[in-house]
């Protein structure tokens, strides 16, 4: 006469899946904590050339992004597109670009703009005067940190790919 | 009328589909890497382009429109790049009774190499033809060695290497803390301080 019953072994009870919900909006929130969505609209090719001796770039709220490639593919025709800059959406030309990022910085948070930094994602296929200009424009306006970005990998393979 | 006095329980099987759901979507449209790239400082807009320096504390580096690296006069692989900066920039040429001997460096200490890390200055120029992904493996390169040097006087002076140093900085630790470890760097990056020019090319 104990007060305890044994559960019948041939009948196993069912396994509740009440909290399955809850793991999974665990792992959702986890996810929509940590990556970020990227909603720009590429205009221009953007193949970023390779380097190992990066650092992270990961405080996005303090950066202006250049874009900088042969103007892709969905807005041209032909195969030699000419090479275009992008600033927020819009394709801008060498002499707008000073005007373009300080628009852009003056779209920060102002105790953000002094450690503003312009990220230069440039394609490629981009050569070296067009680089030369556009750090000259953003020298101009005083924005002066400045970051090649690129992707991790091997630096001798940068010629290679074309 | 007694039957409803107690609620009818919701099923909630289908609550963890739409949770499903949500989750997919987030994985698709959502990337988790960061950017990174090779921060650098660009030089003022200056009134007075014209500073001497001493020859051997200049290290020239040209690229050419044919992806060809120059440096000092000769033409070099990219793979060879890096150990010759290195050498520049840790010669620490100086007499040792000189005030300003470099104590820490372990370079060869030759003649017409860098005095002293603190006066050695690279210079890259490139061409207008020059691909971009070139020049940022160059850069990549240099950056490299100041990091080789950087890591090492780090190592031996705080027995960390100086890139964690600066992954703990972005940590979240305490201010006293944080204050130490921003001695620590600014030591060391007065050790080695970057010193790299892009001077403009007058054609005459």
């Amino acid at each position: 006469m104990s007060p305890i019953k044994r559960n019948n072994p041939t009948k196993l009870p069912a396994i509740s899946t009440a909290s399955l919900p809850d793991i999974v909006f665990i792992l959702l929130f986890f996810f929509m904590t940590v990556t970020t969505i990227k909603n720009q609209n590429l205009l221009v090719e953007n193949q970023l050339p390779m380097a190992n001796e990066v650092d992270k770039l990961d405080k996005t709220d303090r950066i202006i992004e250049i874009f900088v490639g042969p103007v892709s593919p969905n807005y041209s025709n032909g195969d030699n597109a000419p090479i275009k800059i992008q600033i927020e959406d819009r394709l801008v030309a060498i002499n707008e670009v000073g005007y373009c990022s300080l628009k852009a910085l003056g779209a920060m948070p102002e105790h953000l703009q002094s450690s503003a930094m312009v990220s230069i994602k440039a394609d490629n296929k981009v050569k070296m005067g067009v680089i030369t200009d556009l750090k000259k424009e953003l020298q101009k306006v005083n924005l002066l940190k400045i970051n090649y970005t690129t992707v991790e990998g091997n630096v001798f393979k940068n010629t290679e790919l074309k | 009328m007694s039957k409803l006095k107690q609620a009818p329980e919701v099923n909630a099987g289908s609550m963890a589909d739409i949770a499903f759901l949500l989750l997919i979507f987030f994985l698709v449209t959502a990337s988790i890497e960061t950017d990174v790239g090779l921060n650098r400082i660009l030089p003022r807009e200056s009134t007075d382009p014209y500073v001497e320096i001493k020859a051997r504390n200049l290290l020239e580096i040209g690229i050419n429109a044919q992806n060809q690296l120059m440096v000092e006069g000769d033409i070099l692989g990219l793979e060879e790049l890096r150990t010759k900066v290195v050498s520049f920039i840790d010669n620490g040429g100086l007499e040792t009774d000189d005030k300003d001997f470099c104590g820490y460096c372990k370079g060869e200490r030759l003649a017409h190499l860098s005095e002293h890390p603190d006066e050695a200055i690279i210079s890259i120029t490139t061409s207008r033809d020059s691909d971009y992904a070139y020049y940022v493996s160059v850069q990549n390169e240099i950056i490299g060695a100041y990091n080789f040097l950087r890591n090492r006087e780090s190592s031996r002076l705080y027995g960390v290497p100086y890139e964690i140093l600066v992954q703990n900085y972005g940590e979240d630790i305490g201010p006293t803390e944080k204050m130490a470890i921003k001695g620590k760097i600014e030591a060391i990056r007065a050790m080695f301080p970057q010193k790299i020019i892009e001077p403009e090319i007058i054609h005459q």
